[in-house]
């Protein structure tokens, strides 16, 4: 389909030039502390893999990156199907649609520290909706500032609120993509409400559904304004994920090999995560493509 | 029908409530806001908007932001446009690597960069420019971009090109007065979602400004911190930062749930 021609590295050059100024020199940057030792005045020591080694070695970074994968992993299984359900049983046509996609849309667009402030303020024991309802109505006692599982369902709380819309909104562009004749065709043949869902909708909605679960396990891996907002990680460590952990190290004691060599590790998590998906996706394509040819 | 539609409005009412929750304290009076629970503002006070209106570092704060997120869409897009042209009618060299490549860093923890990306900004001096933040979004807008203009141009048949190209039309005059106007619900689409992740986006921006481009983000955790905690006026400015965000979404409604999935539908 598409023809082969070299010059078209002249139209993507610029798009290179840039990303490789924001992406290459940075990380040539972090390659370069990692490797080295510094106690100020701007004078560096080779160290070799000891922050490597270290950090993969240490509890901290082991705790860290459970609790990051413990929460992403809440994250997926919670808004993917909630998102889904919520895409089915949204409006297809008329002034619901609009209302709908506007008003879901809302939270994906509000600044992150936003966000977490405003959680912040809705949670407070006494005087937030929140935590009033719960201590005050319902008589749960709630305080996430104290209590590690108060704070963790917070945070979960929090991130369901503003990203599955993303879910929502993909899944129902998968929807809405569906011809009218599939729906007759299987009101004819007498398919159930489970049927339709599992043979037509859910193939349908294949391909934005993966690229919704890679969107949102970037995006939840990599998190840190929001859960930095809310709770700064706290009670003690319980909600300390990668990136608060990460910008502690680096700014808060200025331990540049370490965050260096912690920042690598991460990025080659995320990295091979992200692979791995990508390959699925794009394997899962070509099998269509196949279907289609033969 | 109407037992279907349940389960939207009861989310629609999940989403609106800390939002209202906001709301309903940036009119509240501080004393107020600590004295206790109420549902609704007992006083009504507007104090804390007049007070973001009035002071400059409160409103230049918006105008910073808005500044530096509108010149990152510009940018962002202007780049993407060719290269994403290029993704979807030819093969060349690398092609696949290279597309894999620019989403690497959207995947790229923010974190990491924050430092290497105050020192290399510091040493070309940009530092605290709109430009600067402008820039440093690309890293992530610009993949953005490229992924969701590829989708819709790959659904624009490649005859509209060819029949151009018959009837005499140069490429530069093609890409403009044709292809871009094919596609015009993906550059809007595009744009939103840069506007979008620039504007939400502050762990960059604050590293990389200090006075002059300080976006209103910083200015909000910095009153949280140093001022003791004026709930009020933080409500108030934040509830100012849904403002542009509720516009653009109203401008591409039509277009929303599509470009969510990044024309790939």
């Amino acid at each position: 389909m598409k023809t082969e021609n070299q010059k078209a590295w002249f139209f993507v050059l610029p798009v290179l030039l840039l990303v490789a100024f924001n992406a290459l020199i940075p990380m040539m940057t972090v390659v370069n502390y990692s490797v080295q030792e510094t106690f100020g005045n701007n004078q560096f020591f080779w160290e070799g893999l000891t922050w490597f080694e270290q950090i993969l070695n240490s509890e901290r970074f082991h705790n860290a990156l459970g609790r990051q994968f413990l929460f992403t992993g809440l994250i997926l299984i919670i808004e993917v199907p909630l998102g889904v359900a919520i895409a089915l049983s949204m409006p297809r046509k008329g002034i619901g649609v609009s209302v709908c996609l506007v008003l879901m849309s809302l939270p994906m667009l509000i600044p992150w520290n936003v966000v977490g402030a405003m959680w912040n303020i809705f949670a407070l024991p006494d005087i937030g909706l929140l935590g009033y309802t719960l201590n005050h109505v319902l008589g749960i006692p709630y305080d996430m500032t104290q209590n590690p599982f108060a704070a963790w369902v917070t945070v979960i709380a929090m991130d369901v609120w503003h990203w599955t819309s993303l879910v929502v909104l993909l899944a129902y562009a998968g929807l809405v993509s569906i011809p009218d004749a599939y729906y007759q065709a299987a009101k004819i043949d007498g398919a159930s409400n489970w049927a339709v869902f599992r043979y037509i909708q859910l193939p349908k909605m294949k391909n934005v559904l993966t690229i919704a679960i890679l969107l949102r396990f970037m995006d939840s891996f990599n998190i840190y304004t929001e859960p930095f907002v809310l709770t700064g990680g706290g009670p003690g460590n319980a909600t300390t994920f990668l990136s608060i952990d990460l910008v502690k190290i680096a700014l808060g004691q200025f331990d540049l090999g370490p965050a260096a060599a912690m920042s690598l590790i991460y990025f080659a998590i995320t990295l091979l995560v992200s692979w791995l998906f990508y390959t699925l996706m794009n394997r899962e394509n070509l099998n269509d493509y196949k279907e289609i040819e033969q | 029908m109407r037992k279907r539609s349940i389960v939207p409005i009861v989310y629609i009412l999940f989403l609106m409530l800390p939002i209202y929750w906001l709301v309903a304290m940036s009119f509240k009076p501080t004393n107020e806001i600590l004295a206790g629970f109420s549902l609704f503002p007992q006083t009504f006070t507007l104090d804390a908007y007049h007070t973001i209106f009035t002071d400059p570092t409160w409103y230049w704060g918006y105008i910073n932001s808005i500044l530096y997120v509108s010149l990152n869409t510009v940018i962002s897009i202007a780049v993407a446009l060719p290269a994403a042209y290029a993704f979807s009618r030819y093969r060349f060299l690398g092609d696949k690597t290279l597309f894999f490549w620019l989403l690497t860093n959207k995947m790229a923890p923010i974190a990491v960069f924050a430092l290497p990306f105050f020192q290399l900004y510091s040493a070309v001096g940009l530092f605290d420019t709109h430009l600067a933040v402008a820039l440093a979004h690309c890293i992530f807008n610009i993949p953005l971009a490229v992924w969701i203009l590829e989708g819709f141009m790959g659904g624009v048949p490649k005859e509209l090109d060819e029949t151009a190209y018959v009837d005499g039309y140069s490429f530069p005059r093609f890409f403009a007065t044709i292809f871009i106007p094919t596609i015009k619900a993906g550059v809007g689409v595009a744009a939103f979602f840069c506007f979008m992740f620039s504007w939400v986006e502050l762990l960059l921006a604050k590293t990389l400004t200090a006075v002059a481009a300080k976006p209103i983000a910083a200015t909000m955790t910095k009153t949280a911190s140093s001022a003791g905690y004026e709930l009020g006026l933080l409500a108030a400015a934040g509830t100012l930062t849904l403002i542009p965000g509720a516009i653009v979404i109203y401008f591409v409604r039509n277009y929303i749930a599509k470009g969510f999935a990044m024309g790939r539908v």
